[in-house]
């Protein structure tokens, strides 16, 4: 999108203000998912598979329908008929058909006057399975003799001769890989495992659902996207799109979790057939066990590199098993190994492998973390066996403005040197390290996000102004929206409210998803405003009898362009908005649009460990994030989601998995033994924000959100091995694992 | 379910041999309300036990041993200035259990009772020699902790047998006790290992030693050869050493989601010999921090 509106001195941007929702979230009042109440209410539960894989032969709904208090039964037989694509996986996720492919699967629900009724009524739904064999290990999915799945899920993308279980294929590259790889003096190949985490989101997915027999409905959900979740619910109950309006609520975390539907469409079709509003929250539990985890993978990386640390060639094969359905993200992950740097010959392949588990949902920057672990981790043992500093060879091979991507565009406008730079000369990167302790560093890579969207800004009569915006606020977004409606218009930040709007008030809006709402939203906000600019401009003009385009608008004032124009007093926006209503009608200005300037996105981490030889047991001393913003808008946001990224990072480097018994279940569905970090486990993480303006958007924003995630498992995986003197494959790097290799290490 | 909160614990014991089906008895209720909010456990009678006199109290009696009521929390054994003295260990074992707000509420009778191989106080109480007065219908008789549970989840209370009271001996002098537990995050975790160790010095010479592990066997093990690893020496290297080997060789775990045998074998080794320095140091009447391994 071409913009000649640059602008690169800023009043309001750039500054840190409260958070508008920041009172209702502190004192209670913010009402999330499970806070939505509606007369006649009823309590959903679901009932669920406890087998990883295995047939519905019979469910038996007549004794729990037959309990007092019960007032609707709903199993698959209640939803939509020929699905097919993506609408067709969802469904199939969020109701089991003929088969339970994963424990937790959904067979059936039940709506009852109260939850512990609901929950008493689904222990009376009898299900009899016929038990099938099953898989939840990448590699072992992969296998010849490894159960079929889903037969026929494949798509043509996959080479002849692979496993059912291996159902999409991805390839990219440019250059001669053989020939680099000739050239170098060392090249290292190794193998990489990580397991799957959950995004861990503090709150459970949480609705309140109304159909009726009209087919018109309502729905009340925590989500990262409520058009997405209106698309989907109504494709799934078979109703008209437009019928069904979703609100979202205050979102208690997402991380990319929150961007499928899981409870709603069953709400639904629960309120439809007992014709009342029906509520629906999960436990922690159903969360864990049925809620999109990250993919699992299996990886294999081979770098060559000369001397001084060039990179000679790069190439890797990335397995991901994203559940038992397609859409693990691998092609994310191929693309997004090698991005960081310039390479001349690079290779990557990508497989996406189902199993039994649930279906994979993104979590920031899906799929590219895991690349990163395997990628940074071998360029950090060729620096180690060439004795190179490893932000030097970063440095020496960084990716450009104009180089090549290792997945195929030139990039524009970039600021991986400058990170590398920022980390080089950070204290923390030539601070002493104590006895036990290694440091690790990475770099880290992501695409960001445009994607649909809709904004409408309107005026008040005394000169205030509401924003709405269709994208939920996931981290801090309505105060980066009125900070850029603020700078824009030229008004202080408290005048402006900014509302995430339902389904009914906006066009369509995509999810809160690809770092794309400080973005999209946020250029679809300034342009807002400058069309409302335009308006106001014109009834000064009006009012003043000279043409439109003798007027200007500065600080927030109407003003004649020039001396030409004429010598008239500032008009302020209250003096416009006052009678509004009588120089031509309401003032409101609106912008719809796909943006495409995204602006890819860079980070570099800095970590040390250090690591307990006698327990294996690692703690983080020091961390610190080096991320481009592009331009921040809200400082403190944007460390926000810098410290968010590191912590949540720590957490799937050190102990966050999901444990699979022998039976294929689910061995940690609670967050007592699924351990994400405590607020004593994380040191406090230092951050720096690199500004070099995304040439995409108008102030120069870049997203952030994902970014952060992408290098902790590496770097923290360097600065592990580099503390225990042994080099760790496998996330996460849990004790009993890290004890293991120093053991077998002698 | 039906809820009961007796005046006493007679009245107590005869409510619970009297009813059918599950009894539970609520003290700070840390477990039994998130068993059942977990649907794990939905007893058909609960008994709540504080409302009888006294279960409040901490009391030292004048041969300087302590009597603790049933419901004393966590967070009143910690702010009791005398018992953190006199048994640090057994202190900060509870202390572990949970976050501030669990620390208001859990017990050390309900973390017995509840019958983890993993209970975090146990095996301190255990090292220390607690025992607990058990109340039935046809009185009282006491029993020493390790004697209480049998294997997970359960214990060797009969039907209409509670506990009125943890009895904890006089600390005496040149005396420390002290435990650690493994758990790979910093708190609100469950012990992967725990170890307790209870002495007593003659000049620096190591005697009485009492050395409990957690977690590594269906219940605490009090482990005789670690004792014997240590009485009579100075606690040297040699001395730690044939401890840590004596702890390791007392394991009988299970490999879980929580930790592989090997792994709870070795750091049992490690604690073992960790604890049994804090509680060296604190005989020797230095403060020592107790820490979370
Ligand atoms: C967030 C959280 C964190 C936790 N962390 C830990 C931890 O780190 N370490 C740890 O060990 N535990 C932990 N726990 C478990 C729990 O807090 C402890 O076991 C606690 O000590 C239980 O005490 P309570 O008084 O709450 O027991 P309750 O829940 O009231 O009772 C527990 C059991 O004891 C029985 N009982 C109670 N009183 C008596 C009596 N007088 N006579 C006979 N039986 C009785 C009950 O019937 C029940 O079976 C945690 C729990 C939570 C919720």
């Amino acid at each position: 999108m071409a913009l000649d509106d640059r602008k690169s001195d800023f009043t309001f941007i750039g500054t840190r203000p409260d958070r508008p929702d920041g009172l209702d979230k502190v004192t209670g009042r913010a009402k999330f998912g499970a806070d939505a109440v509606a007369p006649g209410m009823l309590f959903g539960a679901i009932v669920r598979s406890p087998h990883a894989h295995a047939r519905i032969v019979k469910i038996d709904t007549s004794k729990a329908e037959a309990m007092k208090g019960v007032k609707a039964v709903v199993t698959r037989a209640d939803f939509a008929t020929g699905l097919t694509g993506e609408f067709w996986n969802v469904q199939e996720n969020v109701m089991a058909g003929d088969t339970a492919l994963y424990d937790g699967h959904a067979v059936a629900a039940v709506a009852a006057n109260s939850a512990l009724d609901a929950r008493d009524a689904a222990k009376l739904i009898e299900i009899e399975y016929e038990v099938l064999p099953h898989v939840t290990d990448v590699d072992k999915a992969m296998e010849a003799d490894a159960p079929v799945i889903r037969d026929g899920t494949a798509d043509g993308s996959v080479p002849e001769g692979m496993h059912p279980n291996v159902v999409r294929y991805h390839e990219s590259g440019h250059g001669d890989v053989a020939a680099g790889f000739a050239a170098a003096d060392l090249v290292i190949e190794d193998s990489f495992k990580t397991e799957a985490t959950h995004q861990g989101y503090i709150e459970p997915h949480a609705c309140l659902a109304s159909l009726g027999a009209d087919g018109k409905g309502e729905l009340w959900c925590t989500t990262q996207g409520h058009w997405y979740a209106q698309k989907h619910c109504a494709a799934l109950l078979g109703i008209e799109t437009s019928q069904l309006r979703v609100t979202a609520s205050e979102i208690g975390g997402g991380f990319g979790g929150k961007t499928t539907v899981f409870i709603e469409p069953v709400a639904l079709a629960l309120s439809r057939k007992a014709n009342r509003p029906v509520k629906m929250v999960m436990s922690r539990s159903e969360v864990l066990r049925a809620t999109g985890p990250t993919s699992s993978t299996s990886m294999d990386v081979k770098i060559g590199m000369t001397k001084d640390g060039t990179i000679t060639a790069a190439e890797g094969v990335f397995r991901l098993q994203g559940g038992a359905f397609p859409g693990a993200p691998m092609e994310f992950t191929a693309m997004c190994a090698f991005a960081p740097y310039a390479l001349e010959n690079v290779r990557q392949v990508g497989y996406d492998v189902i199993a039994n588990r649930p279906k994979q949902a993104a979590y920031r920057a899906p799929g590219s973390p895991m690349a990163a672990f395997a990628v940074e981790s071998v360029i950090d043992l060729l620096c180690q066996q060439l004795d190179l500093d490893p932000v030097e060879v970063r440095l020496k091979n960084a990716s450009k403005k104009g180089t090549k991507a290792s997945y195929g565009p030139r990039f524009d406008d970039i600021g991986l040197v400058e990170c590398l730079e920022a980390a080089r000369d950070h204290p923390h990167y030539s601070a002493q390290l104590e006895q036990g302790q290694g440091r690790g560093i990475s770099c880290g890579f992501w695409f960001n996000h445009g994607g649909e969207t809709s904004v409408s800004l309107a005026l008040s009569e005394d000169g205030t102004v509401q924003v709405s915006v269709g994208t939920p606020d996931i981290g801090g977004s309505r105060a980066s929206m009125a900070l850029m409606a603020s700078e824009t218009l030229g008004i202080p930040y408290e005048n402006i409210r900014v509302t995430i709007a339902d389904t009914a008030t906006l066009g369509y809006n995509d999810v809160s998803h690809g770092s794309r709402v400080t973005y999209a939203s946020g250029l679809a906000t300034i342009k807002a405003a400058q069309a409302a600019i335009a308006e106001m401009c014109k009834r000064a003009a009006a009012k003043w009898g000279i043409p439109e385009d003798a007027v200007k608008w500065e600080d927030g004032c109407a003003v004649p362009s020039g001396p030409n124009a004429g010598d008239f007093e500032p008009l302020a926006m209250a003096d416009i908005t006052a009678d509004m209503g009588a120089t031509g009608g309401p003032i409101s200005g609106h912008f719809e649009a796909t943006p495409e300037g995204a602006g890819v996105s860079f980070g570099v981490h800095i970590v040390d460990a250090q690591v307990d030889p006698e327990t294996g047991k690692t703690s983080i001393p020091r961390y610190t994030v080096i991320q481009d913003a592009g331009k921040a808008i809200h400082p403190a946001y944007v460390e926000g989601q810098f410290q968010g990224g590191a912590a949540q990072g720590i957490g799937w480097a050190l102990n966050e998995e999901y444990v699979y018994g022998e039976d294929g279940r689910l061995q940690n569905a609670v967050f007592l033994d699924y351990r994400i970090p405590v607020a004593s486990d994380l040191p406090m993480i230092d951050t720096v924000i690199v500004e070099v303006p995304n040439p995409g958007h108008p102030y120069g924003v870049r997203g952030v959100g994902e970014t952060g995630i992408v290098p902790p498992l590496a770097a923290i995986a360097n600065a592990v091995s580099r503390a225990a003197g042994v080099r760790m494959f496998e996330l996460p790097m849990s004790p009993p694992r890290i004890l293991a290799a120093l053991k077998a290490d002698g | 379910m039906n809820y009961h909160s007796p005046a006493s614990f007679a009245e107590a014991s005869a409510l619970a041999a009297n009813v059918d089906g599950v009894t539970r008895f609520l003290a700070g209720g840390t477990d039994v309300l998130v068993q059942l909010r977990a649907d794990i456990v939905t007893p058909d009678t609960l008994i709540d036990i504080k409302m009888i006199d006294g279960v409040s109290d901490i009391i030292q009696n004048d041969d300087g041993s302590w009597t603790l009521g049933v419901a004393v929390t966590g967070a009143e054994m910690t702010e009791h200035a005398g018992l953190s003295q006199d048994w640090p260990g057994v202190v900060e074992a509870m202390d572990l259990v949970g976050s501030t707000q669990v620390q208001g509420r859990a017990t050390l009778t309900g973390n017995l009772c509840n019958g983890s191989p993993a209970a975090d106080s146990v095996p301190a109480m255990v090292a220390a020699g607690v025992t607990v007065t058990v109340t039935s219908a046809d009185g009282s008789r006491e029993v020493a902790v390790e004697k209480v549970p049998t294997g997970p989840g359960r214990t060797s209370l009969a039907k209409g047998e509670l506990v009125s009271a943890v009895n904890i001996p006089a600390r005496g002098d040149n005396a420390g006790d002290a435990y650690l537990r493994f758990i790979p995050r910093t708190e609100m975790d469950i012990a992967v290992v725990g170890v307790a160790v209870s002495l007593r010095l003659d000049g620096d010479i190591v005697t009485e030693a009492r050395v409990c592990l957690g977690a590594v066997a269906p219940t605490v093990l009090l482990v005789q050869d670690c004792a014997d690893a240590i009485n009579g020496s100075t606690l040297d290297d040699a001395a730690l050493d044939a401890l840590a080997v004596a702890a390791s060789a007392a394991c009988n775990p299970i490999t879980d989601k929580r930790g592989t045998v090997e792994f709870r074998t070795d750091v049992a080794g490690v604690l073992a010999k960790r604890a049994a320095k804090i509680a060296y140091a604190r005989a020797n009447g230095e403060t020592v921090k107790g820490d979370h391994a």
